[in-house]
């Protein structure tokens, strides 16, 4: 534990953020790309602690809250099979599709199981020769090779019974669309240290360099974001413009050469659809020809389910960045964990179940979570 | 599940459905155990259904925590438990070497405890219709005079204290069931209470609230004990001791500590003033050896739990909805 302690230490703390403080002379704006950035700031109260020019806009980068109504539809679908078992990580079961989650498949009859790893997933199905098993392979980069990693082997293995549903996206491409979004407020970038330690920084000078911004790759941990925003306003103040790696102990620059090795044997770059934004040209990634096999859309025929979002809720805005959840009509009233109208407020990396979980001090009280007798719902 | 886990959805099962159904005083007023008048003794009344799978841990086992609850759930009145049922309901098919694992667990567990069992029942159930054996205990304790324990007792001015490190019960038990390995070998903590409790009631009678966090974890109690007694809790994060092999699982997958099941562990509210003598009484037995001082309970924020981080910030600790889902990276 030393070694995650080390990167809490209120006395390192408090000197970034002095010299945060010495160094920002006027206002800047940051994106926190990834969601776990967004819960640790949150829930370590940096945002508390940062001097008043020093604002953090909450990034997309959390792969639950972008994953597709039309895909958590498709899920649902497959999911309802009686001959399916449909594997998952833990935080999409509560996710809302457009009139159920995975939870109600589940408490209908529906074999929805949650696994930590595709490979776990892999090994149901070689139990399991009878049924059909189905991995929701969502994610960005991160979970990208351990994914590919299962197709590979099941093709290995000869299995005929298991089939991703994929939902894969791509960073870069996004921050490109916050960039060229004419109410882009952004000015510069802490860059997922997760994605990078799989993909390395190759892809960012580009984006520096044409937009302007710096890019930081920056870690998890409380010091590793205030080292972030230091660095990022250091720039910022000297106008430059660089890619930085702050998350030396676990980034290199070119990454990870066998897993990215195992990405491409796999999947192939597409467009994508992210839940609140649209459709992000080359955002993505899906299964390669030679893999159409493995393809749970192809294989469960749903590419055709087309759904709309409800209107009232804006969290593709939260996802750009453009508003803070707070400024959601619908935040904590008709729409709380309880009551999700978007994926943001039940994902554990959403910025809205950030706030409303850790941030309510002066909003709804507690029991604006609670349901009424009518609303409760035995079966989920 | 949800509605299982200790969390929003759980009060609202008794919120809508039991408390309507059956309400009276006694129940209203949500403790571990009900405390009934008889003759002029104060009885506490426990029941308890136990679930866990799988049945053996590292740790303990599905026995040990059927009498350890239930006589945690009495202690926890300020009782002194007294006599213990236990019915179980088998799967048609559980082998009679487990159940005699089990009850022999709860015979070793009940004299640890200094508890009889008196009473029980037995049914079978078909095969598919169970997850082997189900063990409901029931238990009756003597709570003595001048003692006074409920959540609504909680003042401000207040010490919040913890017996000893949390979360390992319910990160043994996900290891165990989820074939998740760690490093390290995390035990369960389960264990009976009722003799903390009673060398605490030996240095002051005066104790406020006691309950064990199991289901929902610490952030659940306070959260009941914030809301029932209509003051706040402050937290102060870096002094809730959480074992490394803990915080490093949590870590791995993206759980809170705060929020994972205890068996073995109580947390006290005790006036301020009586505070470090009841600590003192705690470290010096042998189940409250790691008892902290983990905040107080304010009046600032009345129904809420804040925890102010180790870098000076704060964040609310809110009543969990239902179980804690690992989160995909």
């Amino acid at each position: 534990m030393k070694y995650i302690d080390e990167f809490n230490d209120p006395a390192l703390a408090r000197r970034l953020l002095d010299e945060i403080s010495a160094t920002a002379t006027r206002p800047w704006a940051l994106m926190e790309v990834c969601g776990g950035q967004t819960h640790s700031i949150i829930r370590h109260g940096i945002d508390q602690l940062l001097p008043e020019q020093i604002e953090l806009i909450h990034g997309p980068g959390c792969p639950v809250c972008v994953t597709p109504l039309d895909v958590i539809d498709q899920a649902l679908e497959i999911a309802s099979r009686p001959d399916v078992i449909f594997c998952s990580f833990g935080d999409m079961l509560r996710v809302p599709g457009s009139d159920r989650d995975l939870f109600r498949v589940k408490g209908e009859g529906g074999d929805v199981r949650v696994v930590y790893s595709p490979l776990d997933a892999l090994e149901l199905a070689r139990k399991n020769p009878d049924r059909q098993v189905v991995f929701f392979a969502i994610g960005f980069e991160t979970t990208a090779p351990a994914n590919a990693m299962a197709a590979h082997q099941a093709r290995r293995l000869g299995l005929t019974n298991f089939s991703l549903l994929v939902s894969h996206v791509r960073v870069p491409p996004a921050i490109e669309a916050i960039m060229t979004s004419p109410v882009c407020r952004v000015q510069g970038f802490l860059a997922a240290g997760h994605v990078c330690s799989v993909m390395g920084t190759a892809e960012y000078p580009a984006l520096a360099e044409r937009f302007g911004v710096p890019l930081v790759v920056t870690g998890f941990e409380p010091l590793d974001i205030l080292e972030g925003i230091r660095r990022a306003v250091r720039q910022l103040e000297r106008g430059e413009h660089r890619v930085e790696n702050a998350y030396a102990r676990a980034v290199r620059e070119d990454g990870n050469p066998a897993a990215m090795r195992m990405i491409e044997e796999v999947f192939e770059v597409t467009d994508r659809n992210w839940r609140g934004i649209g459709r992000i040209p080359s955002s993505g990634w899906r299964l390669t020809e030679a893999f159409r096999a493995y393809d749970a859309e192809h294989r469960f025929d749903v590419g055709g389910i087309r759904t709309e979002e409800p209107a009232e809720c804006r969290s593709g805005e939260v996802l750009q960045g453009l508003i803070k959840p707070t400024e959601c009509g619908a935040f904590g009233t008709t729409c709380t964990p309880r009551t999700p109208l978007g994926a943001t407020m039940v994902s554990s990396e959403g910025a809205c179940a950030a706030y409303y979980l850790y941030r309510r001090m002066n909003g709804p009280t507690p029991q604006a979570a609670r349901a009424t007798r009518e609303e409760m719902n035995p079966v989920a | 599940m949800g509605h299982g886990g200790g969390g929003v959805l759980s009060a609202e099962l008794m919120e809508h459905v039991f408390a309507p159904a059956y309400g009276n005083p006694t129940l209203a007023a949500l403790a571990d155990s009900a405390v009934l008048e008889l003759d002029g003794a104060r009885l506490a009344f426990s029941t308890d259904s136990y679930v866990v799978r799988p049945l053996f841990f590292p740790g303990g086992s599905l026995g040990d925590l059927a009498v350890n609850g239930t006589v945690n759930d009495l202690a926890m009145s300020g009782a002194r438990p007294a006599w213990l049922s236990a019915a179980f309901v088998l799967e048609e098919g559980v082998r009679l070497t487990v159940v005699e694992r089990i009850a022999r667990a709860m015979g070793a567990a009940a004299e640890a405890a200094g508890v009889t069992i008196v009473t029980g029942d037995t049914k079978v159930v078909e095969a598919g219709h169970g997850d082997g054996v189900y063990v409901t205990t029931a238990g009756i304790g003597l709570v003595p005079a001048g003692v006074d324990i409920r959540p609504q007792r909680a003042r401000p001015g207040d010490a919040v204290i913890v017996s000893g490190p949390i979360g390992l019960h319910g990160v043994a038990v996900m290891s165990v069931r989820e074939g998740l390995e760690f490093g390290v070998e995390i035990a369960s903590d389960t264990a009976p209470l009722a003799g903390l409790v009673a060398a605490m009631l030996a240095v002051t009678p005066d104790v406020h609230v006691l309950r064990d966090p199991t289901r929902g974890g610490l952030a659940a109690s306070l959260n009941e004990i914030a809301r029932a007694s209509g003051t706040g809790v402050r937290l102060r994060e870096r002094a809730v001791p959480v074992p490394d092999a803990v915080a490093n699982a949590c870590g791995f997958l993206g759980l809170d500590p705060l929020f994972v099941a205890n068996e073995g562990r109580l947390v006290a509210f005790v006036p301020g003033s009586a505070a470090e003598e009841v600590l003192a009484a705690m470290r010096a037995h042998p189940q409250g050896t790691g008892a902290a001082l983990i905040g107080e309970c304010v009046a600032e924020h009345p129904g809420m739990v804040v925890v102010s981080t180790g870098l000076g910030g704060t964040r609310v600790v809110d009543l969990p909805l239902g179980e804690q889902l690992p989160r995909i990276c």
